[in-house]
């Protein structure tokens, strides 16, 4: 057997202090990724805490307005609770756009920030991968690279973060509450994933004995105009090729404040708040977002098969902007784009 | 022949639904025996060269860990490659499981190894040291062009390309339009829903009953008794059920060859299951490139037809399918040529899928026919019945029965085909262009020669079998109407079995031949039940029988009936109880009459329409609406003809749109070797699909006319849905999928 040990944590700290007693120990909650991880024998953990007993699996008001999303609320209670719907359209749509309803309902908040990759090298242990193993090379660079990322590469690691959620969670800039041993400590969510650079094989910030605790949503919602617009090779239960979740603050005809992430195209959900800063106070035209589309994706790079997302991200960003501004979001279960 | 019918013609629902649904039927990894072990399959990580090392002794030490089998300790086995060669072999030697230290492709099964848990046995193959000398492979057959060859062994069943007609070269050369492309589609992968399993049990006195996924239980059986030196009666294959196979399970594969070696040597019985992953580690659909070069008047009159394909096969077996015959099929034409080359990878050798040869062929006829409509001017449909064949010009005969015409006509009227405007780019809905295409389908009527029995008991209930296989289709279900229909039972009384070795002969299922070849058989045991039935009931007192003759009589409602005074009846239990016999037993073999067939071609048509919505700025490319017209001689139920149909038309709109087998030629290796990755389409992909039955009668080409379903919905599906996109965009994308990336 491919023996680990299994414990249920009573409350935080003891996760806290389990995870920190053995360097290969991983928390369990969904699994919808570590268990095919697992199988795979792409992650071999000795043990397995599971979290899923912690009392983290509600939405509540927070002092600011704002709304916590506690890290074992499932992504399908999140993205169907009425708060979410109506307060954060954006949150519930971007949710509803990946896996499939049965991943959905087993899969937590707090997991789906730690998805990993789903490049085919990372998964294939026939292959060499910086990420699953550091140092013996990346496979995707001069490989099948269709998928791959074209922004905030490295010569280790072209993989993307496939996450759906955390698209609209970086356009809202939500915050990451962890607990780890020497206590509580928040992330803001720009700061959680991390570009690959050197050190391909960590996906993130969060450190080994740290858990996260809940997702804090900040007030402003952007629920008048928003929209999560996902291009994929089919028309569910596909990664996106390139996702754009727009939300923007009008006044009128005028965006005050724009807030564009897109999904797909690097290894965390990319920001560029100079080139959306270009639309503050602009009107909603199209040749205005197709600037800022250029200002996003003007460091583009392609790497054969995956060329083709650069010019595909730019037109996705203008059409993203068109429906936020329009107020007419992308609906998720239509494969035709508005 | 419009006779009216109780059973054959009706709707019937699946008789094996409720066990389906209900998980009564069991697949081959289903079969629980006690002491059952479980082998898990090592594969290799490089796509060629030597083991050089197999350490073994870190698995092997795990406790619960049987053995493992690897090319070192394999025992002697057949020696000749004949042993190896089942009944769907192509010519060359066929692979060995474990055979030596030779990589022959990438996922090649190296080692097995059983456990008495199955968790145990993945465990422990995850710790089998493995090192390789690889040597530099080829996977690439665009690399391949050069060495390119005319296969010199022909397989069996597959016509090579016809003889040439006229001068192709120099009409095409004179032709007023010329319309000369290379068309391409990649690798595909059959992806049933059930993983390639077989349980073996070791029943003792050198007797095995294998469960196995199979599409022929007898082919399975002959494989395993040639290589393991079993008497042939001493191995039993089952195949009851199973979860799609769409020919990835006409030949035995290699978990079925492990699983026997591995019963034998520990004399326990073994199950050996592959992963979704190891589901990419045998045959496939070839990567084919076929030039078409078509010349015409300025009218659209086909003056030159050449078509070459170039397919990939493995360097062991050349595989061979009729890409290339069709267009001497469909369309007259004085000047043709044909070509059919294959060029060898390190890759495992290609196997059927869904219309193999016509689901590659006809997409590139197909969309070279739509290309040249667009040079001529002409509307595809014209140009279709301007060109439109009378005969097989390949073989020269008349066809058995053909209503293509009504196919066309009959689609492209509910289609609404008359209100396209042919320009590019013409049609738009808001942001979205509308794609109009259409293409022709078509597909050969097999009969093969096929054996049942039949037994009626004193109770009025029929037992009916045949040791073909269901792979989905509706067998159970046509073969229990066509039983219930001849001898007029009820056909809740009728049973019928398949999918083992004992029952009699039948041949793999596949090409489309079951319900005319099973179907005949069928009709004609049942017939000689009936016959039986008749003699008895001649000597009845009371009825009329004793002065006709068989043909004068008919079966319904249980009674044996005269056709021209259906009331003048007699029940058939009464004639069992009169004759003193408390059943009849019959077996019979039905062969396709050459005597009658021989001088016609019989081929199934069709005629598919498709609309696209393509979103203009982002290529989402949408199918919003198909019709297929299919004309397949007899309908036998029309519920699961239609299912059959739908399945192909999906299957063709994800030729076109989705499936694609992604090799990394750096590795050697399928890359997107999951459902994940592997994409088929999810139901929001797939919109509205109507299905039309042309009626179509045909006495030539079976004793049932019927003309088998299986494939048909596939063929020339692809095209339509190319053709489609290219009317939506002005854009012709000529290798498959057609995905975003390339129609930006």
């Amino acid at each position: 057997m491919n023996n680990f040990s299994y414990t249920r944590a009573s409350d935080v700290g003891n996760a806290v202090a389990e995870i920190a007693a053995d360097n290969h120990a991983k928390f369990i909650a969904g699994g919808t990724n570590l268990i095919d991880l697992m199988k795979e024998n792409v992650v071999r953990p000795t043990r397995l805490v599971d979290i899923t007993r912690l009392p983290l699996n509600e939405i509540t008001e927070n002092d600011d307005g704002g709304l916590r999303l506690g890290a074992l609320c499932t992504n399908a209670d999140t993205a169907y609770n009425e708060q979410i719907e109506r307060r954060y359209p954006l949150l519930s749509s971007a949710i509803l756009a990946g896996a499939s309803p049965q991943l959905r309902n087993m899969a937590t908040d707090g997991g789906n920030l730690l998805q990993r990759t789903r490049c085919y090298y990372f998964y294939d242990t026939a292959t060499p991968c910086n990420k699953r193993e550091p140092g013996t090379g990346c496979s995707a660079i001069n490989g099948f690279n269709r998928i791959h990322a074209i922004l905030g590469t490295s010569d280790e690691c072209i993989a993307t973060h496939p996450s759906d959620m955390c698209v609209a969670l970086a356009a809202l800039e939500a915050v990451v509450q962890v607990t780890g041993k020497n206590g509580e400590r928040v992330i803001p969510f720009a700061d959680f994933h991390r570009l690959p650079g050197d050190t391909p094989h960590i996906d993130n910030n969060l450190k080994p004995d740290e858990i996260i605790t809940a997702i804090d949503l900040p007030k402003q919602g952007f629920a008048e105009n928003y929209t999560y617009l996902k291009l994929r090779d089919r028309a569910s239960y596909a990664f996106a090729l390139v996702s754009v979740a727009a939300a923007l603050d009008m006044d009128g005809d005028t965006i005050k404040e724009a807030r564009i992430a897109l999904g797909g195209v690097a290894h965390k959900p990319w920001r560029n708040a100079e080139a959306e800063a270009m639309l503050n106070n602009q009107s909603a035209t199209s040749e205005n977002f197709q600037k800022v589309a250029e200002a996003i994706i003007r460091d583009a790079k392609g790497f054969g098969h995956n060329t083709f997302k650069i010019g595909l991200a730019k037109r996705a960003i203008v059409r993203a902007l068109a429906q936020a501004a329009a107020g007419k979001p992308q609906p998720i279960a239509e494969k035709k784009i508005l | 022949m419009a006779t009216a019918t109780n059973y054959i013609g009706q709707p019937t629902s699946r008789v094996d639904g409720t066990a389906k649904v209900t998980g009564a039927a069991k697949y081959a990894a289903e079969y629980n025996v006690p002491d059952l072990t479980y082998g898990y399959v090592v594969s290799s990580e490089i796509a060629k060269g030597k083991i050089t090392k197999l350490d073994t002794r870190e698995a092997l030490a795990i406790p619960g860990v049987l053995q493992i089998f690897t090319h070192e300790n394999r025992p002697n086995l057949a020696w000749f490659d004949s042993s190896y060669k089942d009944d769907i072999a192509p010519p060359g030697s066929p692979f060995r499981p474990l055979y030596d230290a030779e990589v022959k492709y990438s996922g090649q099964p190296i080692a097995l190894v059983v456990a008495e848990e199955f968790e145990v046995a993945r465990y422990a193959a995850s710790l089998v040291r493995v090192e390789y000398a690889p040597k530099p492979h080829e996977t690439d057959l665009n690399e391949k062009r050069e060495e390119a060859y005319e296969p010199p062994k022909k397989r069996s069943g597959i016509p090579p390309p016809a003889k040439p007609r006229g001068d192709a070269e120099r009409a095409f050369d004179n032709a007023a339009v010329q319309h000369e492309a290379e068309y391409r589609h990649a690798i595909e992968h059959h992806n049933p829903m059930e993983m390639h399993a077989s349980t073996v049990v070791w029943e003792g006195n050198g007797k095995i009953t294998v469960y196995d996924k199979t599409q022929g239980a007898q082919n399975s059986q002959g494989y395993v008794a040639g290589i393991f030196g079993f008497k042939q009666d001493d191995v039993r294959v089952i195949s009851s059920y199973i979860g799609g196979a769409f020919g990835s399970g006409l030949r035995p594969q290699y978990q079925l060859f492990l699983a026997v070696l591995a019963a034998r040597e520990l004399k326990r019985s073994v199950r050996v299951t592959l992963t979704r992953q190891q589901m990419f580690t045998f045959g496939y659909r070839p990567d084919t490139i076929q030039r078409l070069a078509l010349g015409a008047t300025a009218d659209g009159t086909l003056e030159a037809f050449m078509h070459d394909a170039l397919a990939n096969t493995s360097q062991f077996e050349d595989f061979q399918e009729d890409d290339v015959n069709w267009s001497g099929l469909l369309y007259k034409c004085a000047n043709t040529k044909f070509t059919y080359k294959l060029a060898q990878l390190d890759l495992y050798t290609p196997i059927d899928m869904r219309a193999p040869g016509g689901a590659t062929g006809m997409y590139a006829i197909e969309a070279a026919m739509d290309e040249l409509a667009y040079k001529t001017g002409v509307d595809p449909i014209e140009l279709r019945l301007k060109n439109y064949s009378e005969k097989d010009q390949n073989k020269d005969k008349p066809y058995s029965s053909k209503e293509l015409r009504e196919c066309y006509r009959q689609a492209a009227e509910k289609f609404g085909w008359s209100k396209r405007t042919s320009e590019p780019r013409s049609m738009r809905d808001g942001k979205e262009l509308v794609g109009w295409g259409m293409a022709t389908g078509i597909w050969e009527a097999f009969q093969q020669k096929a054996s049942a029995k039949a037994t009626l008991g004193l109770d009025g209930k029929l037992e009916v079998g045949s040791a073909t296989t269901d792979i989905g289709t509706g067998t159970y279900t046509i073969m229990t109407q066509i039983a219930a229909e001849t001898l007029g039972i009820p056909i809740d009384d009728v049973t019928f079995k398949l999918g083992d070795s004992t029952l009699p002969t039948s041949p793999v299922e596949g090409g489309s031949w079951t319900a005319s070849s099973i179907g005949s058989a069928v009709k004609v045991v049942c017939d000689a039940v009936g016959e039986k039935l008749f003699k008895i009931a001649q000597e009845m007192d009371g009825y009329s029988f004793a002065d006709v003759d068989y043909k004068d009589v008919a079966f319904s409602q249980g009674k044996l009936r005269l056709k021209r005074d259906a009331s003048h009846a007699v029940p058939i239990v009464d004639v069992m109880r009169y004759g003193k016999i408390n059943a009849i037993e019959e077996e019979a073999t039905s062969s396709p009459n050459y005597l009658k067939q021989n001088g016609y071609s019989s081929y199934a048509h069709s005629a598919v329409f498709v609309e696209v919505k393509v979103d203009e700025e982002l290529g989402m490319i949408r199918v919003t609406r198909a019709v297929n017209a299919v004309a397949g001689g007899r309908i036998l139920n029309p519920k699961t003809a239609r299912s059959q149909v739908l399945g192909g038309v999906v299957w063709g709109i994800s030729m076109a749109l989705h499936e694609e087998t992604y090799t990394d030629h750096n590795l050697g290796r399928f890359m997107n070797h999951n459902l994940a990755e592997y994409h088929v389409p999810v139901n929001a992909d797939i919109h509205d699909i109507e299905v039309i039955f042309v009626e179509e009668h045909d006495e030539i080409v079976n004793p049932i006319g019927a003309k088998g379903l299986g494939e048909i919905g596939i063929v020339g599906t692809a095209a339509a849905v190319a053709n489609a996109v290219y009317h939506a965009t002005g854009k012709r994308v000529r290798d498959l999928p057609i995905t975003i990336d390339k129609l930006l």
